[in-house]
């Protein structure tokens, strides 16, 4: 076994301004009022992850999933402890990939793809396939700014998924599209985990999770309340505790809000 | 359906993987090692530009021409500036060249990184690209401007020296590098202090006054500033060396009689100064640059 992701003792803050304009800071100052807060997302977040693993990362709004997942990506770095990661990594951010709105699709695709990582040539031999699974149709020379969220979800989706990755992210993927469009993509994940990749996928729905993954990481106000089993996971969420009125809207892969 | 989409590389191998951080290690040559993207940066920004446009790419040359029309009649032929200096179209032009590739190399790598925040927020990727990409663009829209200038001369009667040639490659390397320095410092502080472009906007604006190009430099060396610590401030902004040392090229190749144009001591001398100068602030610009960029994503 290699190690894929190893996250140790990661702690990532933001700082929050509430005033933007001189005048505002200027009236704030004299008013007594704080000029900048800063907000723990993560605090002192460890685990490992060996290849081949697929990892459900649960939590409520705001636990810090997003930022976690943007660490292991690359976008952001960490304030201090460390984030590894082994392999090429391919996946989505909060529903939908950096997409240039005026570009059309086609162009991003292009785009999208060299900045995982893949070239000209790949692209190229791929192309037709992600336009296929991203089913776009007519939609493919204009610009993304006029895609429904479902359309733009989709496309973001069938590139990340056809890079040759060694980790791949999926956060919210799911939240937006129609039941066969969500069926596509878990059958692709599922791929993906058989394939012996490492799949990182953020959900609310305990049913695509326990479909998916081998284990389950909660966050909780940004540290790790529960890493382990699938079950009790989702026990440890409270999650189960929605009962049978969550369960058929769950069966249809994954309603995650 | 189900094909399998990779074949054999789904597990990395730890000798050609190791374990490392996610972050894009970023840094220009990073920049230049991925060029595959830096072209499609550069093309998806060209695009843009010219979408919905009829005249499109043309809006390149229009503009600077009118420009230079406007120049010419006013300062040239009714400021008369034209009287007492030989070639004056050739002596604007060669200024504006320069000139016009600092202020787009300058304007649009401050602007960068803002413009693409979405891009900048969600994926990883050296982040140096969108300002190296608008220098990339103003080099892109210089080059046929040279070669335009470079007919003009040629239908007058060209014959440069081997002098004025590596003056004007000298030219070029200075504001290039001084155009990525502060394209890179500025696409990075401008995420935190949006003022900066209106700042530094309004400053490029009055650049066309502040190079030897609507004047000569004879005009400089005979003014109040003349030989006072005053000229050397003025022949310290590296775009006044960039248009010194493109005139060097163009316009004394046009002119020919050394006698009638008139450039600052040791002209070469200086312009590598300012090329060494350059080269520091542009990895200051880098460090700089590297330090705020972590900050990107939650500040844009």
């Amino acid at each position: 076994m290699t190690e894929s992701i190893v996250v140790e003792d990661v702690v990532k803050s933001f700082t929050m301004r509430y005033h933007r304009t001189l005048k505002q800071m200027a009236v704030a100052r004299v008013r007594g009022h704080d000029i900048s807060d800063t907000f723990q997302a993560l605090n002192g977040v460890s685990f490992t992850v060996q290849q081949g693993e697929s990892i459900g990362l649960m939590g409520l709004n705001g636990s810090g999933k997003s930022t976690l997942l943007k660490l292991i990506n690359g976008v952001m770095r960490p304030d201090s402890g460390r984030v590894l990661t082994r392999g090429r990594i391919a996946g989505l951010i909060a529903t939908g990939a950096g997409f240039h709105p005026q570009l059309t699709g086609r162009d991003n695709i292009f785009l999208n793809a060299a900045i995982l990582g893949m070239s000209e040539a790949e692209t190229k031999r791929k192309f037709d396939a992600i336009v296929d699974f991203a089913d776009i149709g007519r939609f493919l020379d204009t610009p993304v700014a006029a895609y429904s969220s479902g359309m733009y979800a989709r496309l973001g989706f069938a590139v990340a998924i056809h890079v040759d990755s060694h980790i791949f992210l999926a956060d919210e993927v799911l939240a937006v599209g129609d039941r066969p469009s969500k069926r596509k993509c878990m059958e692709r994940m599922q791929e993906i985990r058989e394939d012996g990749r490492t799949l990182f996928y953020v959900s609310h729905a305990p049913g695509s999770v326990r479909k998916m993954c081998d284990r389950v990481i909660v966050l909780e106000n940004g540290r790790v309340g529960f890493d382990g089993d699938v079950d009790e996971g989702i026990r440890y969420l409270k999650y189960d505790a929605d009962g049978p009125a969550d369960e058929p809207n769950d069966e249809d892969l994954g309603a995650d809000i | 359906m189900a094909t399998p989409l990779i074949t054999g590389t789904s597990t990395p191998d730890p000798e050609e993987w190791p374990l490392a951080s996610p972050a894009p290690r970023g840094g220009i040559l990073e920049v230049f090692r991925r060029r595959y993207l830096l072209k499609l940066v550069v093309k998806r920004q060209l695009a843009q530009q010219y979408s919905a446009s009829f005249l499109g790419f043309m809006w390149s040359y229009v503009q600077p021409l009118i420009r230079f029309l406007v120049y010419y009649f006013a300062v040239g032929m009714v400021l008369k500036a034209h009287v007492d200096t030989p070639y004056f179209a050739i002596h604007l032009l060669a200024g504006m060249v320069m000139v016009h590739f600092f202020n787009e190399a300058v304007g649009g790598g401050m602007r960068s990184i803002w413009s693409n925040r979405r891009l900048v927020k969600k994926m990883a990727l050296p982040r140096e690209t969108f300002p190296v990409a608008a220098v990339m663009i103003g080099a892109f829209h210089t080059v046929p401007q040279i070669v335009l200038l470079a007919g003009a001369c040629l239908i007058i009667g060209f014959s440069p020296d081997l002098t004025g040639l590596a003056a004007g490659v000298l030219g070029l390397a200075v504001l290039m590098v001084f155009g990525s320095a502060l394209a890179i410092l500025f696409s990075a502080m401008n995420v935190f202090f949006r003022d900066l472009q209106n700042f530094i906007g309004t400053l490029l604006g009055f650049m066309h006054f502040m190079v030897p190009m609507l004047y000569d430099y004879r005009r400089i060396a005979d003014s109040a500033i003349g030989g006072t610590i005053g000229e050397e401030i003025y022949l310290a902004n590296p775009v006044a060396q960039g248009v010194l040392l493109m005139q060097r090229f163009f316009w004394s190749g046009v002119v020919q009689d050394p006698s009638l144009t008139l450039y600052p001591d040791h002209l070469l001398l200086r312009g590598l100064i300012m090329l060494g100068v350059g080269l520091v602030l542009l990895a200051l610009a880098q460090l700089t640059f590297r330090r705020l960029e972590s900050a990107f994503p939650e500040r844009l």
